[in-house]
């Protein structure tokens, strides 16, 4: 992508004269394709009965090209392309590592189980009121986030993606919903403001709002406000993220939209705050990480002792589900306070399993709502025997959750023990600190397997709703029907196939974890040669 | 010898091969409903006799590392090492596991779940033999966590009675607890010996006792070990575990996963044994549970847990051994832990057999039956005779060993040996107990009229019984292919087989004094029995209570604390992200030192700009302390006029008519909707939450300002200005910059926004057409049913 000066005279080089060759048009369709979907879908909103094959076969689009992305990153490392063939840093570029690539092709894979799982619940009149646009949408703010290497533009897509998510949580128009949207919408769309003036500033301090601009220029400002605006960036991204003190929201709103609906969120929303975070807090402004370090420790093990408490003092299966998604990203909270590139390792390897296993988690719960009639764990009972590849996804799923091996979330909670006990044995200041952090780690494993096999012995293995009946089989299961069955348990089924394999033999899944962490850790390296070729820098 | 690929391959089939099995263990069933089990059990014999092979390698002293790749990133492999110690724990838990499995289709015959049954036995089968054939330490917490999964299904699959919930979640809190802090211990001590490998490790004996990480290592280790082999004060789960049906409680909670606490201490004897903490920390919590659990014992009546706690203190005399380390002691615990596997695996299936035929298991309930079970009878008689530690059984050269220790006179081996002498004597009165009790002395009427156990139920005892005897008969060889070749890799050193016949006044001392004390306890167990119940009456309070008061008081406190953090009350929330905020905006400043310097501009403000800013603190005052919401949204509009005169007054004219634009438009949706929706217009908040709101805004306002002056302090960069001053023209073709900016240079950001309006259409539209949505399929349906009967009933009554 090299620049030149084949413009008129007296005018600075604009505009790049080498056009983007066709293959490395890739990097636009993981965004472009689901938007363009969006935007059909919207003027066919009365073909109720094409929405879903519509949107199905966009996906499959958007996953191949996501594939091959992923598959060129890994090849020749991180690819850039800037719109309008301005010269970056003026226009706005695109440049896609493998910490983005990775994480929009995971995305992707999320969005079409859980565009399957729709099938099995969603109502006509919402179809109408564009349930698929709003997902293909949603799904164009996170694969956006991830591979735009502009921060303002970051800031674009995370209006997208909230505003898209906004209209999925109101779209059933239940009261619970209305009043979760209103949490959720007013904490968020404080973070995102806050984003906003920490750009803002940021863009005083260097002047630029391309990253790789922003990576050469950050270590040269020397003005100490930069501390209070990187500051200002991680607590817009740790609400983003539902870490805690600022997590209120996830709870709070997360049990209210349809299962299908919750799935998509846990998988995919908390996971754009923890990649933001990663992107500004290792690669953009490095020398802030030094700065807020003790404070991203505290947050961390906070909230990986705090979320899996609150997962257990839950009677709604549902809402103690949100608890663990928290759990989650008090873990990838940890990845990000060790910093180390193991650390990042980790975070980015527990990033990929929490979209997974989030996802196929609430999507389980929807199915046992669906055929106990309630998500209150009071009420069910029974389900062991009635549907025993429930249970088995089910026990999977938690474990997983909990980190427990050869389940996925093992692995990334090896690699962050691992990295924070390679810390402790360093010479700085913070060593002995990083036992409380490897701590949580642990305590957090400890008490999400008890807070899971609770659920699990209350829903399942009980045989009738607690109470005097609580050993009479549960008179109030329905079996799943066949729509049910087809749309619900089959993709979930397959959801969790995938996780169990990538558990089973995970050298893959590490590998491009271990590129990722590369990626960014070799900061202003390859990312910025790919942004400005090899000469300008 | 360095084995092949294709040898590699064969002994990870090994482990691998139970959890296919597992898979089809329930289509067999299906299929061969009657002979499942004898069918399922070629697997686990099958692997028996592949181990088996290599033991004359071994016998050599041979050591074999099986190596496939598996994480190589992580330096993780798929690694197995075989050396005497795993040959020894491999054949056991291949060789019982077998006659568990013939034994399961007999004791759960005609069990709904038998399928599932032989599915999760046989899952953990595979995960205790990749448990002690690992040699990648992270490899090994694999299979160990898996053991502790397995077991928490085994130990729940009687899941609608409540005890066995309790006690499941309680076994796989425990051990699943441990698993945690070995699993920080192992990657502790990969990092300080630089590797992952067992076998590396066990090259460089010493290495970690000099090693700055020594003692969190051992720490660490050392609660693996304890939680999993039940020692004192985590030894209640084990009791509570005999929930599970008889095979498992057999299998897993005997012979098998509580003593791969004890394989770890084993294994890594030579790396962290030897030193001070290691000699005195097992021998002590060996002996305290070896005495705790053998009195334990004898407090019972149900026969299932005498053994459970017979196996608790046998755990106990093994941690007691390691913990002593000389060379009999290691060569004592090989011999004690293969004699305990054959007698406890067999008892179990016996007290399994008298329950399954009697229908009970309370040993003064049973008596007199040896004449219809005659042949369970035979099996029970020697195991416990073995247990008993009596010639020339097997248990009689584990006891002999053990109290040669006694032979080096120095006080702490006399203290070892007299404690094992007192446990062993209880564990024999136990064990003389169910072995005689029930099958001896007058017949009594039992729940079910008493008929020998099936085939499948009498091949497991009956085997391991003439085992215990056999081999102890054949101890030389025994010695030679087992004891020896073990012992010396925990010992690390050649452990010389010295196993025989020989006439040693001081063992042999111990030994009839055990025998005698035993005896009198037997003979006197009522009485015991009676002085122990009454102590225990006295002392109610226990781990296991404890258990769950802790249990309880978690929950308890997660509520508590659930409810400080997650009140459900947004106002507080908000705050909460303000203060938040102003932490973020200060903290930073006032730790780097960056206040900014205040700004000498308000002297040289012009009068109309004195006005402009006279407006907005008007506007802002009349926000905080307005009435109702509608003068606070109007005030908060001149407040936004004020500023866009300031844009004016700066030359930004189009900057500012946006802003009034966007300012009306505000002032008139808010006050539409306020009025329109019949919102609460009185704002109803108190004084005090007023200033506490106002002033937020106000520290938060100030804050952000003061970080604005300390940017403003660099100078801004301006290149990309200047660009768009120097290309908008010749290049864009565009005479004003903010729309050029919009519309070419940022264009996919206008792209975006123009999205993020539609979107916004599309959720209010859904918002308001598709307003009160009914409850979504199924879901609901309770409540609604609820409410129909409620109304339906007061229908009723208000027509009557």
């Amino acid at each position: 992508m090299a620049s030149s000066a084949a413009t008129p005279k007296d005018l600075p080089p604009a505009m790049l004269d080498v056009a983007t060759s066709a293959a490395d048009w890739v990097i636009v369709w993981p965004i472009a394709l689901p938007m363009v979907g969006a935007a059909i879908l919207l003027m066919l909103r009365n073909r109720t009965e094409w929405q879903a094959p519509f949107s199905f076969a966009i996906l499959i689009a958007t996953l191949l090209a996501n594939f091959s992305l992923l598959q060129t990153v890994f090849a020749k490392g991180p690819l850039t392309m800037t719109m309008g063939d301005w010269l970056p840093p003026f226009g706005i570029s695109f440049t896609a590592d493998a910490l983005g690539a990775l994480f929009a092709l995971v995305s992707t894979v999320v969005m079409l189980v859980v565009v399957l799982f729709v099938q099995s619940e969603v109502e006509a009149r919402e179809t109408k009121y564009g349930y698929h646009p709003l997902m293909l949408i949603l799904l164009t703010g996170v694969s956006g986030a991830f591979l735009t290497g502009d921060l303002f533009n970051l800031y674009v897509w995370f209006e997208v993606m909230l505003i898209a998510s906004f209209g999925l949580m109101v779209i059933g128009g239940r009261k619970i919903q209305l009043d979760a949207a209103i949490k959720y919408g007013f904490i968020n769309f404080l973070a995102t403001t806050f984003f906003l003036i920490g750009i803002a500033y940021l863009y005083g301090l260097v002047g630029t709002l391309n990253m790789a601009d922003i990576m050469v220029k950050a270590p040269l400002v020397e003005n100490g406000a930069i501390a209070s605006v990187a500051a200002l960036f991680f607590l817009a991204f740790a609400m983003k993220a539902a870490a805690f003190p600022v997590n209120s929201w996830l709870p709070a709103s997360y049990h209210a939209p349809d299962p299908a609906v919750s799935a998509l969120f846990a998988g995919l929303l908390t996971k754009v705050g923890v990649y933001a975070l990663l992107r500004v807090h290792l690669m953009l402004i490095p020398q802030s990480h030094g700065q807020l370090q003790i404070l991203i420790m505290a947050v961390a093990v906070f909230t990986l002792v705090l979320a899996p408490l609150g997962a257990l003092a839950q009677t709604n299966a549902r809402r103690a589900l949100g608890f663990l998604v928290m759990g989650g990203i008090g873990a990838m909270m940890a990845g990000l306070a060790f910093g180390s590139s193991r650390g990042i390792l980790g975070a980015s390897l527990y990033a990929v399993h929490s979209m997974l296993t989030m996802t196929a988690l609430y999507l389980t719960v929807g199915l046992v709502e669906r055929m106990g009639g309630t998500s209150d764990i009071r009420h069910l009972g029974g389900l062991y025997r009635a549907s025993s590849p429930l249970s088995i996804l089910f026990l999977v799923l938690v474990f997983a959750a909990a980190g427990l091996p050869p389940f996925l979330g093992f692995w990334p909670k090896l690699v962050l023990v691992q990295s924070g006990i390679e810390l402790t044995l360093a010479e700085n200041s913070l060593a002995v600190h990083q036992w409380w952090v490897v701590g949580a780690l642990l305590l957090n494993s400890i008490l999400t397997s008890i807070a899971g096999s609770r659920l699990w012995a209350h829903i399942f293995w009980r045989n009738g709703r607690e109470g005097r009946q609580s050993e009479m089989p549960n008179d109030r299961i329905k079996m799943l029907d066949r729509r049910g069955t087809r749309w619900g348990l089959w993709p979930t089924a397959a959801l969790v196939a995938l996780i169990v394999a990538i558990g089973l033999w995970p050298s893959m899944y590490i590998r491009a974890g271990i590129e990722s962490a590369n990626d960014v850790t070799r900061s202003s390296g390859d990312y910025v040669t790919s942004v400005f070729g090899e000469r300008t820098q | 010898m360095i084995p092949t690929q294709a040898q590699s391959f064969s002994m990870l089939l090994v482990a691998i091969a139970p959890f296919l099995t597992a898979f089809v263990a329930p289509l067999v069933k299906r299929f061969v409903p009657q002979h499942a089990g004898w069918v399922l059990a070629l697997i686990p014999a099958s692997i028996f006799a592949y181990i088996f092979s290599f033991i004359d390698l071994i016998a050599q002293g041979e050591k074999l590392r099986f190596a496939l790749p598996w994480i190589p990133m992580l330096g993780i492999e798929l690694s197995f090492y075989l050396d005497g110690l795993s040959l020894v724990f491999g054949l056991l838990i291949s060789g019982i596991g077998t006659f568990i499995v013939i034994y399961s289709g007999g004791y759960l015959s005609g069990h709904q779940h038998l399928g599932r049954f032989y599915a999760f036995i046989l899952m953990f089968m595979g995960s205790m033999l990749g448990l002690v054939l690992a040699d990648n330490v992270i490899t090994l917490f694999v299979f160990w966590e898996l053991t502790s999964i397995t077991s928490f299904l085994l130990i729940g699959f009687d899941h609608s009675r409540q005890a066995s919930r309790r006690a499941a979640i309680q076994a796989l809190v425990i051990t699943g607890g441990g698993g945690l802090l070995l699993l920080a211990g192992l990657v502790l001590i990969g990092f300080s010996m630089g590797t992952l490998d067992i076998s590396t490790m066990l090259q460089y004996p010493g290495f970690m006792a000099e090693h700055s990480a020594y003692l969190p290592v051992f720490i660490l280790v050392l609660f693996g070990a304890i939680t999993k082999s039940a020692q004192v004060p985590f030894h209640f789960w084990l009791p509570n575990a005999m929930e599970a049906p008889t095979p498992v409680s057999a299998f897993l909670h005997s012979a098998t996963m509580v003593k791969a606490g004890v394989y770890l201490l084993a294994r890594f004897n030579p790396i962290l044994g030897g030193t001070i903490e290691w000699q005195v920390t097992l021998p002590i919590l060996g002996g305290i549970t070896l005495i705790t659990g053998a009195l334990l014992a004898l407090r019972q009546t149900d026969m299932k847990q005498m053994l459970a706690y017979t196996t608790m203190a046998s755990l106990g005399m093994l941690v007691m051994l390691i913990g002593a380390g000389s060379k009999e002691a290691i060569l004592a615990a090989m011999l004690f832990l293969v004699a305990h596997s054959f007698y406890k695996g067999g008892l179990f299936m016996v007290v399994g057999a008298i329950d399954h035929e009697t229908g009970t298991r309370d040993i003064t309930e049973v008596s007199g039956i040896a004449k219809e079970l005659p042949i369970t009878f035979f099996g029970a008689a020697l195991a416990a005779f073995s247990m008993a530690g009596l010639p020339i059984s097997l248990g009689f050269f584990a006891k002999e060993e053990i109290y040669l220790i006694a032979k080096t006179f120095e006080w702490q081996h006399w203290l070892i040996a007299i404690v094992a002498l007192v446990g062993n004597a209880l564990m024999m009165a136990a064990g003389a107990a169910i072995a005689i009790k029930p099958f001896l002395g007058p017949r009594i009427a039992t729940p079910k009229s008493p008929h020998e156990a099936p085939l499948s139920m009498l091949a497991g005892p009956a085997i391991l019984a003439v085992l215990g005897i056999a081999a102890g008969v054949f101890i030389y060889q025994f010695g030679d292919w087992f004891f020896s070749p073990s012992a010396s890799a925990v010992y690390n050193h050649k452990v010389s087989n010295h196993l025989g016949l020989h006439f040693d006044p001081i063992p042999l001392g111990l030994s009839i004094a055990t025998w005698a004390l035993g005896g009198l306890i037997h003979w006197k167990l009522e009485t015991v029995r009676d002085i122990l119940r009454r102590i225990a009456r006295v002392w109610t309070w226990g781990p296991d209570q404890g258990f769950d008061q802790f249990m309880f008081g978690l929950v308890r406190f997660a509520d508590w604390i659930t409810r400080i953090i997650q009140h459900g009350r947004l106002e507080l929330y908000l705050i909460l992200v303000f203060v938040a905020l102003a932490g973020a905006v200060y903290a930073p400043m006032v730790l780097t030192g960056s206040i900014p310097p205040m700004p000498d501009v308000l002297p040289q403000l012009r009068f109309q700009e004195w006005g402009v800013l006279l407006i907005a603190a008007l506007g802002l005052l009349a926000v905080v302390f307005g009435r109702t919401r509608l003068v606070a949204i109007v005030s908060l509009g001149v407040q936004g006029f004020a500023v866009a005169l300031i844009f004016l007054l700066l030359g930004a004219p189009d900057l500012g008519f946006t802003q009034f634009m966007v300012e009306t438009l505000s002032v008139v949706i808010l006050a539409l909707v306020m009025t329109k929706l019949h919102l609460d217009q009185r704002d109803n908040r108190v004084f005090e939450e007023v200033i506490r709101d106002g002033g937020l805004a106000l520290v938060c306002g100030i804050g952000l300002t003061m970080l604005l002056l300390a940017v403003l302090q660099t100078d801004l960069d301006t290149t990309l200005t200047e660009f768009f001053t120097k290309t908008s023209v010749p290049i864009a073709h565009g005479r004003n910059i903010v729309n050029v900016i919009l519309v070419d240079y940022r264009a996919i950001d206008t792209l975006g926004e123009i999205s993020v309006v539609m979107t916004a259409g599309i959720a209010i539209l859904a918002l308001i057409r598709i307003r009160a949505g009914g409850p979504k399929r199924g879901i609901g349906a309770i409540k609604k049913a609820v409410k129909r009967a409620t109304s339906s009933a007061r229908k009723t009554r208000s027509a009557s």
